[in-house]
């Protein structure tokens, strides 16, 4: 009885707005919104400052965990560009036929432990993190650095005890930034931005190499800046930011 | 007395009012892969957020109940300034976004917090990650509402009972025990009720604060919020799970106790 009311009360709501929705064609917006990787940040905000300055265009960037932020678009969550992590998350918002065109890798970015300033614990590689006593944080294997870094610890044959498994990278180097954690798997780039930890490479044949995917959404409001924000990060000035802060460019 | 015709634009901000409370459960109802609702609730995920959070938030009120009945008696006690800061400060986790309620703990008890620092170099004891975290930030974010509830006990209670009680030769804690806190059960049960299960609901502070480890720190809340992103149907499933919990308790409760707030 309830539903039914319940039921019946939803198709009156929707009846009633969706006339409104359907006629709101204004004039053309110069407003873009960004959904990028959290990982992407200082990158992406430098980038958008230099758009915004030469095409008068408001950037809004929604910066989060990538398998967040494909949850988000594919509950219909309306942006204009997207710039994934890794080329799975990618896949699924290209095969829900959400994105316009083909998406196209733009930046590279390999894993580097993150310790506190200094490495007081003495941290040299991948195999120490396995040592009891060590409080580690990784990211949750759904976010895309936490399944580079589950990917890099299996090829360095380390069982790693995480206190916690972290909704996005920037909050794995958050908790080493803030001490609360020794050491944490994130990206090169997160520790040349950050500034407020210490990284410790990881050999080549250890690591992972992650490629970020770019692409221009299908629900745009905005094909002009979405295209102009996509060149950008392609170009050669938008490569020259993106080495700058600790990616490898295409 | 005669009753005043309620103009037609009330009724219907209500109604509008109680659709943006229905549409919600209606949808997580309605979308609930009812079929697979059993599988998911034998999930060990779903077993194990599930304990964790019924652990979590019956020792979050446990604690609450001996630190914040204390605390709602001084409260009560208490006139002019002294009372208006420990109000504030009693009622500023009510009103703080959880998450900033998280950096605060973690800022007073983290390994380079205020007390956690000490209590690292002193004991080796570190709270961030551990199950005592997230009890930590639900009782932190949850006490309140017990405090709030007990301290309006205390301010209606009819104080002739303690009185009469203390004139015929009664100590205070036998005053306290035998008196005051039967008095006060309504309001107590009803302010354990109501923090109970704000802690169950705990997300940010404990995200935050405790971080995100399955059986350790990640409670339904959180695995719901975890699900959403991988296993969509595990995730209505959980909510569904902690909707019937708050449905049961409201529906339970309602008449004999909480009609009094």
């Amino acid at each position: 009885m309830i539903k039914t009311a319940a039921t019946l009360g939803a198709m009156i709501l929707v009846a009633a707005c969706s006339p409104t929705a359907a006629t709101s064609t204004g004039p053309a917006r110069t407003t873009l919104t960004v959904f990028a990787a959290a990982s992407l940040q200082p990158a992406f905000d430098n980038i958008g400052q230099k758009l915004q300055g030469t095409n008068n265009i408001v950037m809004t960037f929604s910066y989060a965990g990538t398998q967040t932020l494909t949850t988000q678009l594919t509950q219909g969550a309306p942006g204009d560009v997207f710039a994934s992590a890794d080329v799975a998350h990618m896949a699924t918002i290209e095969s829900g036929g959400l994105i316009r065109g083909q998406s196209a890798v733009f930046a590279h970015n390999r894993l580097e432990i993150a310790v506190a300033n200094g490495n007081p614990k003495g941290i040299h590689t991948l195999a120490d993190l396995g040592r009891s006593g060590l409080v580690v944080v990784l990211a949750d294997p759904s976010v895309p650095a936490g399944k580079y870094a589950q990917q890099a610890l299996a090829k360095a044959k380390v069982t790693v005890h995480a206190a916690s498994l972290e909704q996005q990278v920037t909050g794995v180097l958050s908790k080493v930034a803030l001490g609360e954690a020794d050491a944490g798997i994130v990206y090169v780039s997160d520790i040349v931005t950050s500034g407020q930890v210490g990284g410790v490479a990881i050999p080549d044949a250890q690591n992972v190499i992650a490629d970020y995917p770019i692409a221009v959404l299908k629900g745009t409001q905005n094909l002009t800046g979405a295209t102009a924000f996509v060149d950008l990060v392609l170009s050669t000035e938008g490569q020259t930011i993106l080495r700058a802060a600790g990616f490898e460019g295409v | 007395m005669r009753r005043t015709k309620t103009p037609a634009a009330i009724g219907i901000l209500a109604a509008l009012g109680l659709l943006l409370f229905l549409l919600p459960l209606a949808g997580l109802i309605i979308r609930a892969p009812w079929n697979q609702a059993l599988g998911e609730l034998a999930d060990p995920t779903t077993t194990t957020a599930l304990g964790l959070s019924i652990f979590c938030s019956l020792t979050a009120t446990g604690i609450a109940l001996v630190l914040g009945i204390p605390l709602a008696v001084i409260l009560a006690r208490t006139r002019g300034t002294l009372r208006n800061i420990l109000r504030a400060l009693t009622t500023l986790p009510m009103v703080l976004p959880p998450v900033v309620g998280g950096v605060a703990l973690l800022l007073a008890f983290g390994r380079r917090g205020l007390v956690g620092s000490l209590l690292n170099q002193a004991f080796g004891i570190q709270i961030p990650f551990t199950t005592a975290a997230a009890v930590m930030a639900e009782t932190f974010v949850a006490m309140p509402f017990l405090v709030i509830a007990v301290e309006a006990g205390m301010r209606s209670l009819d104080h002739r009972y303690e009185e009469a009680a203390r004139s015929l030769g009664a100590g205070y804690w036998r005053v306290f025990t035998r008196v005051t806190l039967p008095l006060l059960r309504p309001a107590i049960f009803s302010g354990a009720v109501l923090c109970w299960a704000r802690a169950l609901g705990e997300f940010g502070a404990t995200i935050t604060f405790a971080g995100n480890f399955p059986g350790r720190t990640q409670t339904v809340p959180i695995a719901v919020y975890l699900a959403l992103e991988t296993k969509p149907e595990a995730a209505i499933t959980l909510s569904l799970i902690l909707l019937v919990v708050s449905v049961a308790i409201l529906v339970g409760m309602r008449d004999r106790w909480l009609g009094a707030l």
